[in-house]
């Protein structure tokens, strides 16, 4: 018989516990096959896009993907924004905790980890570089694809400037990392829906039912400030990036909500799991009192990032007028009419000599001049250096309600000319047949 | 007791919102011994394997483990190791993987990995997913994750489930040995026989209650009465001697249950018994066999336990007796 020896008691080593959990989740065939999936789709959708005589103009900068192979990675960015990262937070971080529920493996684990809230920042963070390493695919992919399918050249910026090879790698990437918040929003959103909802799917497809909710949120003509509150708002503030100057008040708004939200989720979430009895054989979930003790919270925060924004960047309405979209649809025909000029070898002109400007009418005067709509109608004017006519071109713009529109050129068409134009070196797309461009909602506006 | 007390509880409470799981439990369990915990589903011995285990903690009253008072927020003592509710395997890593990610998580050298992994059998399989593993298989890889801690506390929970009688066997020869190396075990088991061939000492809880606590001993001399089934020379002279001997209860037997078929059942004391085989032989009537009907310890724990239990029990005399009073 052996003496009883009392012996200093501690938690599992945090490090290893990571690693373990990092284990864990690499072992899963789902995780694997995620892996290959965002290491090989984007470059083949990339590499064989740009190649095709139709471009995805419906997608920021996809009518690029064929001169640039930076337009590319923009694209795959746009649709991960939309879908991918969501569905992959869903995938990840909303099982993190759920998989232990369904193997009955939670008792062993906290027997051995022995600190539930040692547990839960191991899991938390093993499924954050999971994530993380998903995205570097989702980018590194993209990037080949497009940069070995079509080459390094200049991007168009989304008010119409040029960004060297140089400016369009740093500014791409950036707006890549740019949504590492949002992600991380969405994360831990699935954090907390795989502790409270335990084995059920709706735990699982929480950050995904989520993205979906913000879509069709995203659609309505909502005040400026409840727009930029949304947990994904800076997936869509990237595109301030690609402006002079940048957009940057929605975009560091946007990141900032994206962190506030994954601080928050992920500590209620904490709260959650530390507080879980793991004797209870039945336990799976908190039921009924989601709505009170995840739902509510997570509403109170919302309507506090709401307050915040109001506060931070005080601004009414959509955060589209005229006026805004007056200078935006000028500044950019500006830009791309030099790119015209520079593509058709005509003699150099800057935008200083070309004075250009725009007048706008939402509707025929039938409604207020104000917020989104595809009834925008622009009558853009500038002078010709040499001559004393002042020519003129109108635009059809699509207005969505995140600040994006296409404005469509509708004549004269000795003006707006054809779908593409002949340059020296080939056909390419004519830049001001039709272009994107980026209403900054939170700059000031005049209504009417 | 054999020795000092590894694990000590004193009115220990447990309650899950409006349901009592524990109420008022002691528990003695000495250095170098294997204590059984029985008990009817839900009557409340996984939460206390959980309290020992520190996945949760009580809502009154005191444990201690090896000497030291295991309160609400701490942690219990490092030489505390088991498994409740299955062994907690994950499916989509190796034993090896398994084995080596508990010894890394509490801090031992791998080193121990192939010795446990010997110790249950299972050294041949180190390298394959446990997801091809049977239930059997699961439990004794469990059963070497536990072992792999080196535990003075070793707590398991229906630790033979799923195991051939050979693999039984093995679990009960690494316990005992684990045990006569000073540990003290703590299982909980359905199946009597393992209990009787491991335990010293028994709790019987129902309703989170102990009903018992003490020697196995002592747990089969609470049987009392017992129901007995007597093959004879000639079953209707027996029946007639059974009917009149004192102390003895004719039960009519379950033609449907093969060993019962041709024999005599009756409830009875030991000491009646032996006077109805006295006037049996005495009648000039040969016995062939008697035999518990029940056996002793699974007929204490029934007794106990009466109402509680929603689940048969599995004991080397098989299953309860069915027999109805004349």
């Amino acid at each position: 018989m052996s003496a009883v020896v009392a012996v200093p008691t501690r938690p599992a080593s945090a490090l290893r516990g990571y690693r373990f959990e990092l284990l864990k989740l690499t072992a899963q065939w789902r995780t694997r096959v995620l892996l290959l999936v965002c290491a090989v789709g984007p470059a083949v959708f990339v590499a064989a896009v740009s190649r095709q005589s139709t471009l995805p103009t419906d997608t920021v900068f996809g009518r690029w993907m064929g001169q640039t192979g930076w337009a590319g990675s923009l694209v795959v960015l746009s649709f991960c924004c939309s879908w991918i990262l969501p569905l992959l937070t869903s995938l990840v971080a909303g099982d993190a905790f759920a998989v232990e529920d369904r193997l009955g493996t939670w008792r062993h684990l906290v027997t051995v980890v022995r600190s539930p809230g040692r547990l839960f920042a191991t899991k938390a963070l093993a499924a954050a570089t999971v994530l993380a390493v998903l995205a570097v695919a989702l980018a590194a992919s993209s990037l080949v694809g497009g940069l070995l399918a079509v080459g390094s050249h200049e991007l168009v910026g989304l008010d119409g400037h040029l960004l060297t090879p140089g400016q369009a790698a740093g500014t791409v990437l950036l707006a890549w990392a740019v949504v590492l918040a949002p992600t991380c929003a969405f994360a831990a959103v699935g954090l907390l829906g795989s502790v409270a909802l335990g084995r059920s799917p709706t735990g699982l497809l929480l950050p995904a039912l989520l993205a979906l909710l913000l879509q069709l949120v995203q659609l309505l003509p909502l005040p400026v400030a409840v727009r930029v509150a949304l947990p994904g708002s800076a997936f869509l503030a990237w595109r301030g990036l690609f402006t002079t100057p940048a957009q940057t008040t929605p975009l560091l708004l946007g990141v900032g909500v994206g962190l506030v939200w994954a601080v928050a989720a992920t500590a209620l979430a904490r709260h959650l799991f530390v507080r879980r009895d793991f004797t209870d054989v039945a336990s799976d979930g908190l039921g009924g009192r989601v709505l009170l003790r995840v739902v509510l919270p997570l509403a109170a925060l919302f309507a506090v990032t709401v307050a915040g924004v109001a506060v931070a960047a005080p601004a009414s309405g959509a955060g589209i007028g005229r006026e805004q979209l007056q200078t935006s649809l000028a500044t950019s025909y500006a830009h791309l009419y030099r790119l015209q000029t520079r593509e058709l070898a005509r003699p150099d002109v800057t935008e200083a000599q070309l004075r250009t400007s725009a007048t706008c009418d939402k509707g025929g005067g039938l409604v207020a001049d104000t917020g989104p709509g595809n009834d925008w109608r622009c009558v853009v004017s500038w002078h010709i250096p040499g001559a004393t006519a002042v020519g003129s071109a109108v635009y059809q713009l699509d207005v969505t309600a995140d600040g994006r529109y296409v404005a469509d050129g509708d004549g004269p068409q000795a003006v707006n000319g054809f779908f593409q134009v002949r340059t020296p070196t080939g056909d390419a797309p004519n830049p001001i047949w039709q272009f994107d461009g980026l209403v900054d909602l939170l700059a000031p506006t005049t209504k009417g | 007791m054999t020795g000092t007390a590894a694990v000590r509880a004193r009115g220990v409470r447990k309650h899950f919102g409006d349901v009592v799981a524990l109420d008022g439990v002691d528990l003695d369990v000495a250095a170098g011994q294997v204590h059984g915990l029985l008990g009817p589903n839900g009557a409340g011995k996984t939460t206390l394997l959980g309290l020992l285990l520190g996945l949760t903690a009580a809502d009154a009253g005191t444990l201690e483990l090896l000497g030291r008072p295991v309160r609400r927020g701490s942690a219990v003592p490092d030489e505390v190791a088991g498994f409740v509710d299955g062994p907690g395997l994950y499916p989509q890593l190796t034993a090896r993987q398994n084995l080596a990610a508990v010894a890394d998580l509490r801090g031992h050298s791998r080193a121990g990995v192939v010795a446990a992994l010997e110790e249950v059998g299972l050294a041949d399989v180190a390298d394959d997913r446990v997801r091809g593993f049977s239930l059997g298989m699961r439990q004794r890889l469990g059963l070497a994750s536990a072992l792999l801690l080196r535990p003075q506390v070793l707590v398991l929970d229906e630790p033979a489930n799923g195991l051939d009688p050979a693999g039984a066997r093995q679990v009960q020869s690494v316990l005992a040995a684990l045990a006569a190396g000073g540990a003290a075990v703590v299982v909980s088991s359905h199946r009597m026989d393992d209990v009787t061939a491991l335990c010293e000492e028994v709790t019987v809880l129902a309703a989170g209650r102990p009903v018992f606590s003490g020697p196995i001993e002592k747990l089969a001399a609470e049987s009392g009465e017992l129901e007995h089934r007597l093959r004879t020379s000639d079953t209707d002279a027996a029946r007639r001697v059974a009917v009149a001997a004192p102390g003895v209860r004719v039960l009519r037997g379950d033609p449907a249950r093969r060993p019962d078929a041709g024999a005599l059942v009756v409830r009875a004391s030991t000491a009646a018994l032996e006077g109805l085989v006295a006037r049996l032989v005495q009648a000039g009537v040969a016995v062939r066999e008697v035999a518990p009907v029940v056996a002793p310890l699974e007929a204490a724990f029934l007794a106990l336990t009466e109402g509680q239990h929603d689940g048969p029990l599995v004991g080397a005399a098989g299953g309860r007796g069915t027999g109805e009073s004349r």
